[in-house]
């Protein structure tokens, strides 16, 4: 690895991305203020009047414009971002579909927060997973420091010319977006030759296109199976930018999925966002009791990293999936899907449903479920409701 | 040339097709009542009357739809509307 | 076969104007949109891009293997085509080209599900052209009523006559302040050219109404299109004005119109479509005071 001037500071989450989307040097952005991505709006209105980034900021209506408005900008050549959050996130699901289907490189912040009704302003996975089939790739950040890589590394993602695909970034409403954490920054050099300036435009005179327009069956149906392909396809692309933005930044970086301590682990946990860091601790106080216990940390949530979860849970007896979201007659989602990676491996997977409207999980609820299961205590499925 | 991995559609006339058998009648020009006015050129909602040297007129048969727009229009009463089947 | 109706010395000579949109298209037999479109597209020129959101248009603008449209086209969610125009108007500046971005939508997306983002676009003063063609109905659904669909008018789902009246989206919009408002009538091919021409050359947000009757959904034969938008304007119901920096005056033919011995009865207007033909006296009545109503307003704007 070359040797890498380290910058440390401290930030909020919502700030660390405001300043990852300054370095990237986006053209056009439109965002709607919604708790708990406001601050992420205000900081970046504040880098554009002081002319730190040379950057539009359409003040939309609505989310469902912001996302259109970007959408816009993009098809014309523009490197785009926006941000949002629970309802402005289901408000903007029609334009997702629509960009995601059309495959225009854009970047979504997503500030994941319950889902209405009840009314809730609290931290939960509900928005960010509700929007899992929409062609988009998603991936979710542990940490602050995560906030700020993945945005980056989002922008270079999706703007890949084997990959042509918007990105959503999820991370923690308020425990991630209000939280001030240790931070190392790249230097603005070192970003500018990370994120070239893009190439990608629609809008040429000299060869007029249809951007867009109806598809018969036979076409559409094709245009879909491209797009399972590019998914499909990206994975790798994914891991090569990862192991690219090691090599520039100094630090280890995960790619799809990241598996603590998993060589010798019996059981593991299975978790993706923000409470990764909570289960990650609860790893280490059982493993200093001589418990054989890991930590499957997965990043990338679409296209879901199938084989290399069946990889790094070989040899596992069971797996402890955490969810913050559910999907009603199956169970949680990442559940579900675990249980289809791992079907016929002979595994057993135990899904656990917690922090649901932002209800407190900390280590110690890891661990306490983890010692159940290591007591013999076997459930399909168990809420974490007291 | 742009590529790109969703198809996009490129300008052609015709992009529905000829009008074939869906035209019911058409628009036939006595071209000896014709003043040149061009009302028929500027009216016709299809765009598919051409303007032609000397201000003369000629109807585009391939994507005439025989809405008749252009027979009502003329102030000569120069165009017949007749019926496709006899 | 038809060619046995052309003469010789007609088949052998050059055409000398170009199509700016393209014949041979999937809109109905005597709709005024290809024609519209030609029209404006021989204003703005090659550097336009079309921002068209759901709507028959959508339909007209061909699938991936071919298009009428000689220049780009950006399809849109029904609500959003003043949002996308906006993003897109931004980067052609940003990328310093001298290109016109038009919004081409239907009444239904401007006056109902798109009103937010329309009312968002004028309010910011994006610099963009935001025609509306208005056919009073949600027709590419098939013929069910919108906001800016009239009183009294048949629509599969108003089938005894719409109760409400017309949201008077033209004037709503001169009250957004924005540069530029006007009204046109495909009747009047050269108003609405002239309007194209003043409004191409001005900034920011910049709107234009355009009456666009429809066959099939007006209940009218198709050869009476033109009749249909001529009659709009001499009775009256769809007054030609302009509203440029927040001068209202009327133009063409409707500056004479402010008498109202000029304009004639609305019946000559209504009899002629299928859609009104169900009206009793009393509704026509209704109507016709409606409209009268609108010019008295109208005589106070350009007093002002």
């Amino acid at each position: 690895m070359m040797t890498v001037t380290k910058h440390v500071t401290a930030m909020v989450g919502n700030h660390a991305v405001a300043y990852a989307v300054k370095q990237a040097k986006p053209q056009v952005l439109a965002v709607f203020p919604i708790t708990p991505q406001t601050t992420m709006l205000e900081k970046l209105a504040e880098y554009i009047e002081k002319g730190e980034l040379k950057a539009e900021l359409i003040k939309v209506e609505g989310e469902h414009s912001a996302l259109s408005a970007v959408y816009g900008a993009a098809v014309a050549g523009a490197r785009v971002f926006t941000a949002t959050s629970s309802q402005g996130l289901l408000y903007m699901t029609e334009m997702i579909y629509w960009a995601g289907g059309e495959r225009v490189p854009i970047v979504n912040a997503v500030a994941t927060r319950a889902l209405a009704e009840p009314w809730s302003i609290w931290d939960d996975h509900q928005d960010f997973f509700s929007k899992r089939d929409a062609s988009w790739i998603m991936m979710m950040a542990e940490n602050v420091q995560e906030a700020y890589d993945m945005t980056l590394q989002a922008f270079r993602i999706s703007e890949d010319k084997r990959v042509l695909l918007p990105v959503m970034m999820g991370f923690d409403g308020f425990i991630l977006t209000h939280t001030m954490e240790r931070l190392e920054i790249l230097e603005d050099e070192t970003v500018n030759k990370f994120l070239p300036p893009r190439e990608f435009n629609l809008i040429d005179f000299n060869d007029p296109v249809n951007v867009g327009p109806i598809a018969a069956p036979d076409d559409y149906m094709r245009i879909k199976f491209e797009t399972m392909k590019a998914m499909e396809g990206s994975k790798e692309v994914i891991e090569e930018i990862s192991k690219e933005y090691e090599e520039i930044s100094g630090r280890k970086q995960f790619g799809l999925v990241e598996c603590y301590m998993c060589d010798d682990a019996e059981y593991v946990f299975t978790t993706v966002g923000a409470w990764t860091g909570d289960a990650r601790e609860a790893v280490r106080r059982m493993r200093s009791q001589g418990k054989k216990v890991g930590l499957l940390k997965i990043r990338v949530v679409r296209p879901f990293p199938r084989e290399r979860i069946k990889n790094v849970l070989k040899g596992v007896h069971g797996v402890v999936v955490f969810d913050r979201e559910y999907s009603y007659g199956i169970g949680g989602i990442l559940a579900t899907e675990v249980k289809a990676t791992l079907y016929n491996s002979g595994i057993d997977v135990y899904s656990v449903i917690a922090g649901i409207g932002g209800k407190d999980v900390r280590p110690l609820h890891f661990q306490k479920v983890m010692e159940d299961v290591l007591n013999g205590y076997k459930f399909d499925e168990r809420w974490l409701n007291e | 040339m742009i590529s790109y991995p969703i198809p996009l559609g490129r300008p052609k006339v015709g992009a529905a097709g000829l009008t074939g058998h869906w035209r019911v009648i058409k628009p036939v020009i006595h071209y000896d009542k014709c003043t040149k006015c061009r009302l028929c050129v500027i009216y016709c909602p299809e765009n598919t009357i051409d303007l032609l040297e000397g201000f003369d007129v000629r109807i585009d048969y391939d994507y005439c739809k025989g809405c008749g727009v252009c027979a009502q229009i003329c102030p000569q009463k120069a165009i017949e509307m007749v019926p496709e089947v006899k | 076969m038809s060619e046995e109706l052309i003469p010789d010395y007609i088949k052998q000579k050059k055409v000398i104007r170009q199509q700016n949109f393209f014949r041979g298209n999937a809109a109905c037999p005597g709709c005024p949109i290809p024609k519209e479109l030609d029209l404006l597209l021989e204003v703005m020129g090659k550097k336009t891009v079309l921002v068209v959101p759901a709507s028959c248009s959508t339909v007209i603008m061909g699938d991936i293997h071919g298009s009428p449209s000689p220049v780009p086209v950006v399809h849109s969610a029904f609500a959003s085509a003043a949002a996308i125009a906006s993003g897109l108007s931004r980067q052609l500046r940003i990328r310093g080209e001298d290109a016109k971005v038009v919004v081409w939508a239907g009444d239904g997306a401007t006056g109902d599900i798109g009103f937010a983002a329309v009312s968002g676009a004028a309010e910011r003063n994006e610099d963009i052209l935001y025609v509306c063609y208005d056919n009073e109905a949600f027709m590419n659904t098939g013929i069910q009523r919108s906001s800016l669909t009239p009183f009294g008018a048949w629509t599969t789902t108003t089938p005894a006559g719409k109760r409400e009246f017309k949201k008077p989206v033209p004037f709503i919009m001169m009250e957004h302040k924005i540069p530029y408002v006007a009204t046109a009538s495909i009747a009047y091919p050269f108003d609405y050219q002239a309007k194209l021409r003043k409004a191409k050359n001005m900034q920011g947000f910049r709107y234009i109404h355009l009456l666009s009757p429809c066959p099939p959904g007006w209940r009218f034969d198709s050869s009476l299109t033109i009749e249909v938008a001529k009659l709009a304007v001499e009775t009256g119901v769809w007054p030609l004005f302009e509203v440029v920096n927040g001068e209202f005056s009327l133009t063409g033919v409707s500056k004479t119109f402010l008498d109202k011995s000029k304009r004639k009865p609305v019946e000559e207007y209504l009899k002629l479509q299928g859609r009104f033909a169900k009206m009793s006296e009393e509704e026509i009545k209704v109507f016709q005071e409606a409209v009268d109503l609108m010019w008295e307003y109208i005589k106070e704007l350009v007093k002002r």
